[in-house]
């Protein structure tokens, strides 16, 4: 076993530290104070190719796989769980399943221009009575010919809307329940989708989270991904990938948080030392030193098991839990050793308390974490060697 | 066109230099190393050229132990077409000169029209390794380029260098060696495309003996290494605004001599 990235790997998280670091810093505070999507830097990222980072190259991806990917997306998190977020939609949640479920004529039209970070795609599952309880599905798509109609509302939609491509999920068959839910891709402008409103959050406020509205959306059959009935098995796929993205993304935020704490423990003097002198703030920081790395050995794991093509599920599941809850308890952490100056926007480790949060609740709670790894080790699956 | 960059990798900006036991070598135990700044843009510089005229090649060369891999590969990432690597124990100690006589073996083979190189290394920041090729190549120089364009027939290279308060305009018959300021470009980021791609590209591994370079000594020797004297504490002068104030200006003036 090592744990030496490959030479790609280093370079790949140097450039990914170098822009998150001169063209992301600068702007991280003021886009979460605004909310405002970074519609240049996130441009720049498609450029780089961190939008397409799981894509193969002939759909316009860079083909860097999926370690790489969790490296580099760990620095973008690290300065701004904003873009981080959006990164990990565009790569695990939309380009991911339609590499593996679409045709090639899907992924020429509807993945391409995503993978080069051209355009941006999201991921449509949840909706107002469907979070946890994704089987309860109610948005509906009914065949007419050689299209369906589509009715229903979407909602906490990450980049829902900014994305051009959206991969919905909709009941096709209601008797058969979750084997009757179906993936499409529907493309913005298509006449009967809408955005509604854009949500107003606690974290990751940069990104938008947004309502997807289809009022007789008709979308011809070929945008239909996969088989009638094979929806939630894509979209289980994809999210036991964007756990992993997740995971990385909630490493990320705990790092940047952990760092500017020693920094902080390292200068700040009281009771005649530097606050790093005192052992209760040693303890903490030695706390937080051993989570993350447990956290980010976790998701470098379920990263390795994903690009070995070995089974990936428990140990996304497991990668995410502990890194998300990480995430929370190292930011909570980093305003104590901050003092009241923790508490206030300028210090920074505010953003990351705050962005912390959802990594325990998108892409399965923290508890639907647990319920997926017991599940899976009563079977027998511990989460791979 | 052909274009060679000579890149060397130095310890990064951020490093806390600390001398080695021996008191002449730098201890680099923990240090990140990096492509030296200034020979980023001779890279980027020989990128656009490359761009511009639409076709050529960009080889990267550097002389150094097996680390020295990594900034070449860098360098190959950012797109670099191929990359030598000059890599002997023969030149463990080699001073500006020997390094000037390796790279400019390296040049006479591959017969690049052009050569470009930083203007310094930002390690010990000597800046002679150009002037010293240019003159065993025999080939005209110009240090501290800010603007670099080829002639359409590729035959003169227009070199605008950095002078007090402009600059100074040079036209060179190529082949030439120019040597790159901050300002001549904005170097690119390796795109992941680049980074998957490089290695596919070739680092050809060199020795002193397929250059006919026979060991000689240096011409320089490292007698010892000082750390700088630590700074001392700065002063805080106390008391009201307008006695505090006479107090600065008479510090400055007999103090510090500053004023």
């Amino acid at each position: 076993m090592t744990f030496d990235l490959t030479s790609e790997q280093q370079l790949i998280r140097a450039t990914a530290r170098e822009f998150a670091e001169t063209q992301i810093r600068p702007i991280a505070a003021e886009i979460d104070r605004d909310s405002r999507f970074p519609h240049e830097t996130v441009k720049r990222m498609g450029e780089l190719g961190l939008m397409g980072m799981v894509i193969p190259e002939r759909w316009g991806g860079s083909g860097a796989g999926a370690q790489a990917y969790v490296v580099a997306l760990e620095e973008i998190a690290r300065v701004c769980a904003s873009h981080a977020v959006v990164m990990s939609v565009n790569n695990s949640l939309y380009g991911d399943p339609i590499a593996r479920f679409g045709t090639d004529a899907q992924r020429e039209r509807f993945l391409a221009p995503v993978a080069s970070g051209h355009a941006h795609g999201c991921f449509a599952l949840t909706e107002p009575q469907a979070g946890s309880d994704a089987t309860n599905q109610a948005t509906l798509a009914v065949r007419d010919g050689d299209h369906y109609v589509l009715n229903g509302r979407k909602r906490f939609i990450t980049t829902g809307r900014e994305a051009s491509f959206a991969l919905v999920f909709c009941q096709t068959d209601r008797e058969k329940g979750h084997r009757g839910i179906t993936a499409f891709v529907v493309e913005k402008g298509t006449r009967g989708f809408t955005v509604g409103k854009t949500e107003d959050k606690l974290g990751i406020r940069a990104s938008d989270t947004a309502e997807l509205v289809f009022d007789d959306c008709r979308i011809p059959a070929q945008s239909r991904i996969g088989e009638e009935g094979q929806g939630f098995k894509i979209a289980m796929t994809a999210i036991d990938g964007g756990r992993i993205g997740i995971a990385a993304q909630a490493v990320g935020i705990a790092t940047g948080a952990y760092e500017r704490s020693v920094a902080y423990a390292r200068e700040r003097k009281a009771f005649g030392v530097i606050i790093g002198e005192h052992q209760m703030v040693q303890w903490i920081l030695a706390d937080m030193a051993v989570a993350i790395d447990g956290a980010r050995l976790l998701t470098r794991k379920a990263a390795a098991l994903k690009d070995a093509g070995r089974p990936y599920r428990t140990a996304a599941a497991m990668a995410k839990l502990f890194a998300a809850e990480t995430a929370m308890k190292v930011t909570t952490d980093a305003i104590q050793v901050h003092g009241g100056y923790g508490f206030i926007r300028e210090y920074e480790v505010e953003r990351a308390f705050r962005d912390a949060k959802i990594t325990q609740l998108y892409e399965g709670t923290s508890q639907i974490q647990k319920l997926v790894v017991a599940r899976h080790l009563l079977r027998g699956d511990h989460g791979g060697a | 066109m052909k274009i060679l960059v000579t890149i060397k990798q130095v310890p990064d900006t951020a490093t806390q230099v600390k001398i080695a036991a021996d008191g002449k070598t730098i201890d680099t135990t923990g240090i990140t190393w990096i492509v030296s700044p200034y020979d980023e843009f001779a890279v980027e510089e020989a990128l656009r050229i490359k761009e511009k005229r639409g076709q050529g090649e960009v080889v990267a060369v550097s002389l150094g132990p097996d680390r020295v891999k990594e900034a070449l590969r860098s360098s190959l990432a950012m797109g670099c077409d191929r990359a030598i690597h000059l890599n002997d124990a023969a030149w463990s100690a080699a001073d500006t000169l020997a390094t000037a006589k390796a790279l400019a073996a390296v040049i006479k083979q591959e017969a690049p029209q052009l050569v470009l190189c930083g203007r310094q290394a930002i390690d010990d920041d000597m800046g002679a390794v150009t002037a010293q090729l240019a003159e065993l190549l025999g080939w005209p120089c110009a240090y501290w380029i800010m603007e670099a364009a080829i002639d359409a027939d590729g035959k003169t290279v227009r070199a605008a260098r950095q002078v007090e308060g402009g600059l100074e305009v040079f036209d060179l018959p190529l082949p030439a060696v120019l040597a790159a300021q901050k300002g001549l470009n904005e170097p690119r980021y390796p795109t992941l495309k680049g980074i998957m791609g490089a290695k596919k590209k070739e680092i050809k591994d060199v020795k002193a003996a397929d250059l006919g370079i026979a060991s000689e000594p240096s011409q320089l020797s490292i007698v010892g290494l000082e750390a700088l004297p630590p700074r001392p504490a700065g002063r805080i002068i106390q008391g009201d605004v307008p006695t505090a104030v006479k107090e600065l200006v008479r510090a400055l003036r007999e103090d510090a001599k500053a004023i």
